[in-house]
């Protein structure tokens, strides 16, 4: 299960990254989502993979770790607050440049070296 | 404690002037003189104590865990320096004021000055060699400034850069010298370092902390061959130079060399470095001072040749040796002052400082003429000046040594060359000012005021009193300080005139007539001279400067070619690396915990996260698609947290994703239609194998540590929470309650996130098409009826499941954040079924109003803590009976959830509904023909 799990993040590490690579802004937008799940499936992994655990006292015998969970809680919050600032961003930036290339260049895909 | 007045006198003094600024010449002088005289005073006052044979001493702790202490120390050596600092800085404040223009921002110049004294004090005083090290560079620092003090010439600036370039270098070796030295001695505290001199001498870095702590003195001492600052520095007013380059910054260098004899001294290592480094620069010095055209030229290079003569001296090692550098010290202190003092004056009533130009001036000048003669003298060595037991006392230690085995003879002579020279520029500069006839077609200039010559004179007949009365004004003095340096090894010094025949004498004799003829002969030498090419080391140091510059340039462009990809593909592929090269350390992947047996539906629920994941990647170019299989991977997450026992998790990533994807939704209104171009293979393959490269680090990082036991303080929080917090809603609790301030710094970004959008969107220009990519409009149908219906249906119910949400939050998955968001949902729903007017009329809020309103109810309810005497933020709670209702549980957490709740209400609306006013306001005409 393990091993699954940390597969499973891996994969969205590689597909989020390999968007964030990308050369227009909503790819990119959407990488930056993809790998927030993946480091905050990696961060709530930190208190174990455990079933029937809620950590609510009186719910059950042993309570899986709640800090991660309250540390993900807060960070899927921001995540959004964050997203939402860069798809601003991007609007804005198409709006001002009049295109939607992250280097703000219009043009050839190759970028200069 | 006086120690630290004496210190503080200036620095803090250095204020004094600024004050004064506005209240002329007169008075801004005065007070710039009170922070050393007072200096000075207490100096004196501690002086008894010194005598007594005990050593004034004040320790402060600053960073104890750096070792450095704010340790002050008063001893014989500091004594001679300290009074050399204050005594002439203190003159060279009246010689200032008399020197610059009345224009000029002389309270800015005297600040600086005094902050310089004060950084000099602190050297020579500290009784920590961190704390010396922090002084050194105030002092370069300083000196950068008092140098390019006229920074609208170029040469000033030029100079101030070269010097500060050089001295700092210097200074970072130093520094390292000086963390060895403390690594060696277990303390950096001045006195155990000077004890422990055979420890040091005995350590495999003895040869590196001599090369580091001597690249740093040689550096501030202008020893060859870094001396080549020196002369540039010559572009700073003349009292900088005076003070500066005579009596105290170069001085830093030999003080430093003085201060660690007993720590590092003795040994042939040391003993040959300083005397041959020390013997070039005494001879380089005196040799192109001969050549000079320039007065403050002359004076630098002759600077250079006497501190070659210190170090010298030092580096003879000899009791005596070390008791005439010491000697040297102050007289090389008073006759350069008053030398460069003279120059500043001639410079002043000239116009000149070229000896081309200048001549004759004794019969108009006859008041400058007399100290710069007399001053002169003792630079050459010729009694009954100073100078002249000084060198007497160089030859005889020369003549005693053994350092230079069967050499000794050949270093005697190139010594008696050095005085011959010596006594031929300062024959030079006397004569080629004085004497001979005026030069230029300018009128014959006359003495400057009396207060303007008087320190100058007065340093003159010290030079005078000291070589007649030695033993009086100088020995005292000099032993002190001697017996700081090497204690009881002190030699009693015989200081005089007239010793009888010696060789020394006659060495001497034969100097003074050989500088005689050097000087008639100057022009034939510097014709002599002038066949072989001279390089000033200044274009050596400028070039070295330009060609770091162009590399760094260089370095620079390739890295950052303005491509945004790039520099991502360059960080991703450092992290793997760092990453990669930490798991390389871990024995074997699998930790010992062991892994958890599978089951069906984890393996459709990774498959489908796999399969959203790959997908959304793969449709990049078609953003809706890929949006699409986003969402997909979002709700699978939610489920995730679910299965893994985290139900506030899930919840909170439900609503979340909803509101993202109307978010992104939006966006995708406002972004380019049409898929972009596709980019070269080699881009793609390039970016695929950095993104695998990255996820197989994480993928192996993450099954390394889930396979691995870990300690956690998750006990803590699941015991405390129902006594400490009173909920039993663990997660919900460490965020209003124990990480409170976590929680409130978070809904802060929030906010701050939600009103930059707010403003990013103000007075945009829009790209807004009419219909789609194939040409087909919007729908015309704006506000579909069952949604409009159902929306209106669903808002009281989920505004109710969300005050239940948020109720229950305290004891039960839920809370603000969950809330929140759900009531954003709802009401996003409304605008969606309704549009922004409809939902606008009637339900006037002002979202940044409600998430500011959130942050200011946490942060009273914080503050509401601070009234009962409690630290920020801390909670209470307690059970209270309501009529109806029963009992009923309040936390003043419930107060700073609903601070939550609000924040995360206002910020969330008002991102998302500004966002949609703006396509539904400006909707393009083919909406509103309808």
């Amino acid at each position: 299960m393990e091993a699954l799990f940390a597969a499973v993040v891996g994969t969205l590490t590689a597909c989020g990254l390999f968007l964030m690579l990308r050369g227009r802004t909503f790819p990119v937008i959407v990488g930056l989502t993809l790998l927030s799940y993946a480091v905050n499936l990696f961060l709530f992994s930190m208190g174990g993979l455990n079933t029937h655990a809620a950590p609510v006292i009186g719910e059950s015998l042993s309570p899986s770790d709640p800090l991660p969970q309250a540390l993900v809680l807060t960070a899927i919050v921001i995540g959004f607050a964050m997203t939402a600032f860069m798809v601003i961003l991007a609007i804005r930036a198409r709006s001002e440049l009049g295109n939607d290339h992250v280097d703000g260049k219009q043009g050839d895909e190759e970028p200069p070296r | 404690m006086s120690l630290l007045w004496i210190l503080l006198a200036p620095v803090a003094g250095s204020l004094l002037p600024l004050l004064a600024a506005q209240r002329g010449r007169l008075l801004l002088t005065l007070t710039a003189l009170v922070p050393p005289l007072l200096a000075l005073l207490l100096l004196g006052l501690t002086l008894p104590d010194l005598l007594a044979g005990d050593m004034p001493h004040v320790q402060l702790s600053w960073m104890p865990a750096l070792g450095l202490d704010l340790a002050l120390r008063l001893d014989g050596l500091g004594l001679l320096f300290a009074l050399l600092i204050l005594g002439l800085g203190s003159l060279i404040i009246v010689y200032a004021g008399y020197y610059l223009h009345r224009d000029e921002a002389d309270a800015r110049f005297l600040a600086y000055l005094l902050l310089f004294m004060g950084a000099m004090l602190g050297i020579v005083l500290a009784d920590n060699l961190l704390l010396l090290w922090l002084f050194w560079e105030l002092t370069g620092l300083a000196s950068f400034l008092l140098i390019g003090f006229w920074s609208k010439l170029s040469d000033a600036r030029r100079g101030a850069r070269m010097s500060l370039v050089v001295t700092s270098t210097g200074g970072l070796a130093l520094l390292a010298g000086i963390l060895l030295i403390g690594q060696e001695v277990g303390s950096l505290a001045l006195g155990d370092v000077l004890s422990a001199g055979d420890t040091l001498r005995a350590s495999p870095h003895y040869p590196l902390i001599v090369a580091l702590v001597l690249l740093g003195a040689f550096a501030k001492s202008a020893q060859f061959p870094l001396h080549f600052w020196l002369p540039h520095a010559m572009a700073a007013p003349t009292p900088v130079s005076a003070f500066l380059h005579s009596a105290t910054m170069v001085k830093a260098g030999v003080f430093l060399l003085a201060r660690l004899t007993p720590a590092l001294g003795d040994t042939s290592l040391w003993a040959l470095s300083l005397s041959l480094i020390g013997l070039a620069t005494l001879l380089y010095g005196a040799w192109f001072a001969l050549f000079e055209r320039d007065l403050k030229g002359i004076l630098a290079f002759s600077t250079i040749s006497h501190l070659g003569l210190i170090t010298l001296l030092l580096g003879l090692g000899s009791p005596l040796a070390i008791a005439a550098a010491l000697l040297h010290v102050l007289n090389h202190a008073l006759f350069k002052a008053a030398l460069f003092m003279s120059a500043g004056i001639i410079d002043h009533e000239t116009g000149t400082r070229d000896l081309g130009h200048l001549g004759g001036l004794a019969r108009a000048m006859p008041l400058t003429a007399t100290l710069t003669l007399m001053a002169a003298a003792a630079m050459a060595g010729l009694p009954p000046f100073n100078g002249f037991l000084s060198k007497e006392l160089l030859l005889a230690a020369t003549l005693d040594s053994r350092l230079f085995g069967g050499l000794g003879a050949a270093v005697t002579l190139l010594v008696g060359l050095a005085a011959l020279l010596s006594v031929g520029y300062s024959l030079r500069l006397a004569y080629g000012v004085f004497f001979g006839r005026h030069r230029s077609d300018a009128p014959l200039p006359h003495d400057p005021p009396r207060g303007m010559l008087a320190p100058g004179l007065l340093l003159a007949g010290l030079c005078l009193l000291v070589g007649l009365l030695p033993m009086t004004l100088a020995a005292p003095l000099v032993t002190l300080a001697s017996q700081a340096v090497q204690g009881n090894a002190t030699p009693a010094l015989d200081l005089a005139l007239w010793h009888g025949p010696s060789l020394p004498l006659a060495i001497s004799l034969i100097a003074v007539l050989g500088g005689l003829l050097a000087a008639m002969r100057q022009p034939q030498l510097a014709r002599l001279v002038a066949l072989f090419p001279r390089r000033d080391a200044r274009w050596l140091f400028e070039a070295a400067v330009i060609r770091l510059t162009k590399a760094s340039l260089w370095l620079t462009l390739k890295l950052e070619n303005g491509s945004l990809q790039r520099y991502l593909a360059l960080l991703l592929l450092t992290a793997v690396a760092m990453a990669g090269l930490g798991l390389s350390q871990v024995e074997r992947l699998t930790g010992e915990r062991g892994v958890q047996p599978l089951d069906g539906m984890l393996v459709l629920g990774a498959a489908l996260m796999v399969f959203g994941a790959i997908g959304s990647a793969l449709s990049h170019r078609w953003r809706l698609v890929s949006l699409l299989m986003l969402s997909v991977v979002g709700l699978s997450v939610a489920l995730t947290f679910v299965r893994f026992s985290a139900p506030d998790l899930a919840l909170t990533q439900l609503s979340v994703e909803v509101v993202s994807m109307i978010l992104l939704m939006l966006a995708l209104f406002f972004l380019p239609q049409r898929p972009p171009p596709w980019v070269s293979t080699r881009r793609i393959l390039r970016d695929l194998l950095v993104a695998g490269l990255c996820g197989l680090v994480v993928a192996s990082l993450n099954y390394a540590l889930l396979t691995r036991e870990s300690q956690s303080i998750a006990d803590f929080f699941l015991r405390e929470s129902v006594p400490g917090g009173g909920g039993t809603n663990v997660v919900n609790v460490i965020l209003v309650d124990f990480r409170g301030f976590d929680t409130f710094g978070e809904i802060t970004v929030l906010t701050l996130a939600g009103l930059a959008t707010y403003k990013l969107l103000n007075r945009m220009k829009l790209f807004m098409p009419a219909g789609n990519v194939e040409g087909i409009h919007w729908s015309r149908h704006r506000h579909p009826m069952i949604l409009a219906v159902i929306a209106q249906i669903l808002l009281p119910l989920a505004l109710l499941v969300s005050a239940y949400i948020f109720l229950r939050g305290h004891n039960q998955p839920g809370g603000g954040f969950i809330a929140g968001l759900i009531t954003a949902v709802a009401l996003l729903l409304q605008y969606l079924a309704r549009g922004y007017d409809w939902t606008r009329q009637r339900l006037p809020l002002s979202y940044p109003l409600v998430a500011v309103s959130g942050l200011a109810i946490a942060t009273a309810t914080g503050l509401a803590s601070w009234l009962f005497g409690y630290p920020f933020l801390t909670s209470t709670f307690g059970h209270f009976q309501l009529p109806l209702i029963g009992e009923i549980e309040l936390a003043s957490a419930l107060l700073f959830d609903l601070g939550v709740y609000l924040a995360v209400v206002g910020a969330t609306l008002m991102i998302l509904v500004n966002l949609g006013r703006v396509t539904t306001v400006h909707r393009p005409s083919i909406e509103e023909e309808n």
